[in-house]
């Protein structure tokens, strides 16, 4: 019954699908790529090669965010890790309010991060805002959050993890709970003990939701920008500024070439960072 | 049979994708009601500028000529940029677009969007170097919107009886001030870089000073024949900046501080002196009016007494959209915003913040202290519109550079130096020749 009718008839339920997917993905992508390399109004443009690509790594103020785009990824990515393991683990026990705790953690995560981001910058006000006043009553001099350029970027990685983890911790307890029963009777028979039990059988164990949340967590990182914004528009000057941000600047401004070059190069880079990251984590799973 | 599947398949994607983008333009249309014999007229704004004159005439308009006028709002700022360039860009302009004039309405393109209103009659009595600033390749397009406006130093008249100070006519004069103030534990000088737009005003509002001392420089600057961070006028801006931040004259916490915080020190009198816009003066008005009358202004000084003056702000315009259907009516809308009417009626619903850029209307005399404060200056002549006002550029990130300089991240020169790199990119988007 495999003929051409058949299959041909199977393929047209594809079409719609199929026209909505390259109208508003692939075709998009493919114009982007063109019009990086014009000089482009909107509704006039002139081609001229490679310049805004020289433009946006030439410049101090554009290329600033390079840097910064990637300490934000790999600290946010790190703590989420780390943190979210950790809680994964906590919060995978027999604990009596364990529904509770897992709630309260993943409770940020439903926030919309421009919210979160307005509050932060409010508790973070060197002298009004509640997270100085909470160090001052305890003696100690709280810093500029955002206003200090050495700690401004780490002050919204933090805020970002606070947010995010929570997705991380439910992936890990996922993980962990996927983890057979037989592993840990061994262990019993063994007599390891809690330590064994972490980094013997819970961390290799947990290996593919570990990567799971370190690529979501890494890419999440590089093309981050609307907790920035939210928080501290990309400054003082351009200390927190990340290429996302970057580039919504020079779209503001009404340099579309000069933009969409900008978000050619975050695709390239987060292609580059992403693909052999995920291969080499890939590589390194262990089957259960 | 098959065919016509196909058809029905790809008909009812393309109607599903037409109804969707209906969606978006419609409710700019059909909010007002359909009768056809009544006329309504969208216009755009934004949140920021003072409402209560142009409601005011749009009632005007709507009693003489029955045109209802229906206001969409926009965020200030680049934010709003971005709205209203997309708007244009997707033809779906309101009728009335309400846009800064200058180098900013020169980035619309104008020509291709606005209706050109050289010709009318209502453009007669509009001062000329208003329509300087809205005009392209010879064509005027838009009508004054506002009162225009002064960049200059707000400061707190009852501060300054109480610690003895007279209004400084010299940058060191000030200076002098700024140290007293300093001593007597009030801010000398408020910063609120948390709305960043704010920290450009030391360097835009020295324009006067600039072209008092090099008159040349916007036309060399635009030609790419002069540099900020060469030319030593231009660069004596950024310099006033960085001191300002040097000598420690600005609130400990003004990265954190809003515009709406820094309204409330210096209308209190915490803060002294802010170096600001004359919105400053409505603003005030509407939170704490009975302080209103404690705030005056004088000018960005320079090195020297008799060249002071003011550096102005010639106010947003409104442009009438090429593409509406109402460009009559819009017309007549304008006809009646800038007649003596008009104008009347305009003053009767809010106070203005500064003298209107129509030639032969009087201002009352109950207009606010700060604006008596300016007159002097306008009716000798000592103004110079901003930069941005005589030459086309402006780099979109002249702000966060202006933070980095009163922040003490950049010295003057660097950040000059950074701020002619800005540039060029506008620059190169406009098309100007030189670059």
């Amino acid at each position: 019954m495999n003929t051409l009718t058949n299959r041909s008839y199977t393929n047209l339920f594809l079409l719609p699908a199929g026209i909505v997917y390259f109208v508003f993905f692939l075709l998009p992508t493919i114009l982007s790529f063109f019009f990086s390399m014009t000089w482009w109004t909107l509704t006039d443009w002139k081609f001229i090669g490679l310049e805004n690509f020289k433009t946006f790594l030439s410049e101090e103020s554009l290329n600033i965010g390079f840097k910064n785009t990637i300490i934000y990824a790999v600290v946010t990515c790190a703590l989420k890790v780390i943190l979210g393991l950790l809680l994964g683990v906590f919060l995978s026990s027999r604990l009596r309010t364990v529904g509770f705790i897992r709630s309260m953690v993943f409770f940020p995560t439903l926030l919309s991060t421009v919210a979160v981001g307005i509050a932060f910058s409010t508790l973070m006000h060197p002298s009004q805002g509640m997270i100085n006043a909470a160090l001052a009553a305890i003696g100690i001099a709280g810093p500029d959050w955002l206003g200090d350029i050495q700690i401004a970027l780490l002050s919204v990685a933090l805020v970002d993890v606070w947010k995010g983890v929570g997705l991380a911790t439910v992936i890990f307890i996922a993980g962990i709970m996927s983890i057979p029963e037989d592993y840990y009777e061994a262990l019993m028979i063994d007599g390891g003990n809690t330590w064994n039990k972490f980094w013997n059988i819970i961390v290799p164990l947990s290996r593919p939701a570990m990567n799971t949340v370190i690529i979501l967590a890494f890419i999440g990182g590089l093309r981050s920008f609307d907790l920035v914004w939210a928080m501290t528009k990309g400054g003082p000057g351009f200390s927190t500024d990340l290429i996302a941000s970057i580039i919504y600047k020079q779209y503001q401004a009404g340099f579309y070439g000069l933009s969409t070059a900008g978000n050619v190069i975050l695709f390239i880079l987060v292609s580059l960072l992403a693909f052999p990251l995920y291969a080499y984590l890939n590589r390194k799973e262990v089957d259960l | 049979m098959r065919k016509k599947k196909i058809f029905s398949l790809l008909g009812s994607t393309v109607l599903m994708a037409g109804l969707l983008s209906a969606c978006g333009s419609e409710e700019g249309s059909s909010a007002g009601g359909g009768s056809s014999e009544q006329t309504t007229l969208t216009l755009l704004r934004d949140t920021q500028s003072s409402q209560e004159g142009m409601n005011a005439v749009a009632k005007l308009v709507e009693e003489k000529y029955g045109i209802k006028t229906e206001f969409e709002t926009r965020p200030g700022g680049t934010e709003g940029d971005n709205i209203v360039k997309t708007r244009l860009a997707t033809g779906d302009m309101a009728d009335i677009a309400f846009y800064n004039s200058g180098s900013l309405m020169q980035a619309l393109n104008p020509e291709k969007n606005f209706v050109d209103l050289t010709n009318e009659p209502f453009m007669e009595n509009v001062m000329d170097s208003f329509k300087e600033t809205v005009t392209a390749n010879g064509k005027v397009y838009g009508a004054p919107a506002l009162p225009v406006s002064v960049g200059g130093w707000f400061y707190n008249k009852k501060v300054y009886k109480e610690l003895g100070l007279s209004v400084p006519k010299t940058w060191d004069e000030l200076m002098a001030n700024n140290e007293k103030i300093k001593k007597s534990g009030k801010t000398a000088v408020i910063g609120s870089y948390k709305d960043t737009w704010t920290s450009q005003l030391i360097v835009l509002a020295d324009n006067h000073n600039v072209i008092a001392e090099d008159p040349s420089f916007p036309e060399e600057y635009t030609a790419n024949k002069a540099k900020m961070a060469t030319t030593p006028a231009a660069l004596k801006s950024f310099e006033k900046l960085q001191e300002v931040h040097d000598k420690g004259y600005m609130n400990e916490d003004f990265l954190a501080t809003t515009y709406d915080n820094a309204l409330k020190m210096l209308a209190e009198g915490t803060g002294v002196h802010y170096p600001m816009l004359s919105q400053v003066i409505p603003s005030i008005e509407k939170n704490y009016p009975e302080l209103v009358e404690d705030i005056g202004v004088f000018p960005q000084p320079g090195d020297s007494a008799e060249k002071n003056g003011f550096t102005v702000w010639m106010p947003a315009a409104f442009y009438v959209n090429k593409n509406s259907e109402n460009v009559d009516a819009a017309k007549k809308w304008l006809e009646v915003y800038l007649s003596q009417e008009g104008i009347e009626t305009y003053l009767s619903a809010t106070k203005p913040e500064g003298p209107f850029a129509v030639e032969g209307v009087e201002l009352p005399d109950d207009v606010y202290g700060a604006v008596k404060d300016m007159m002097p200056y306008f009716d000798s002549g000592k103004t110079t519109p901003a930069l941005e006002f005589l030459s086309p550029i402006k780099g979109p990130n002249l702000q966060q550079i202006t933070t980095e300089v009163g922040s003490g991240i950049k010295s003057a020169k660097e950040g000059a130096k950074s701020y002619d790199t800005d540039v060029e990119k506008q620059a190169k988007q406009l098309g100007l020749e030189g670059w």
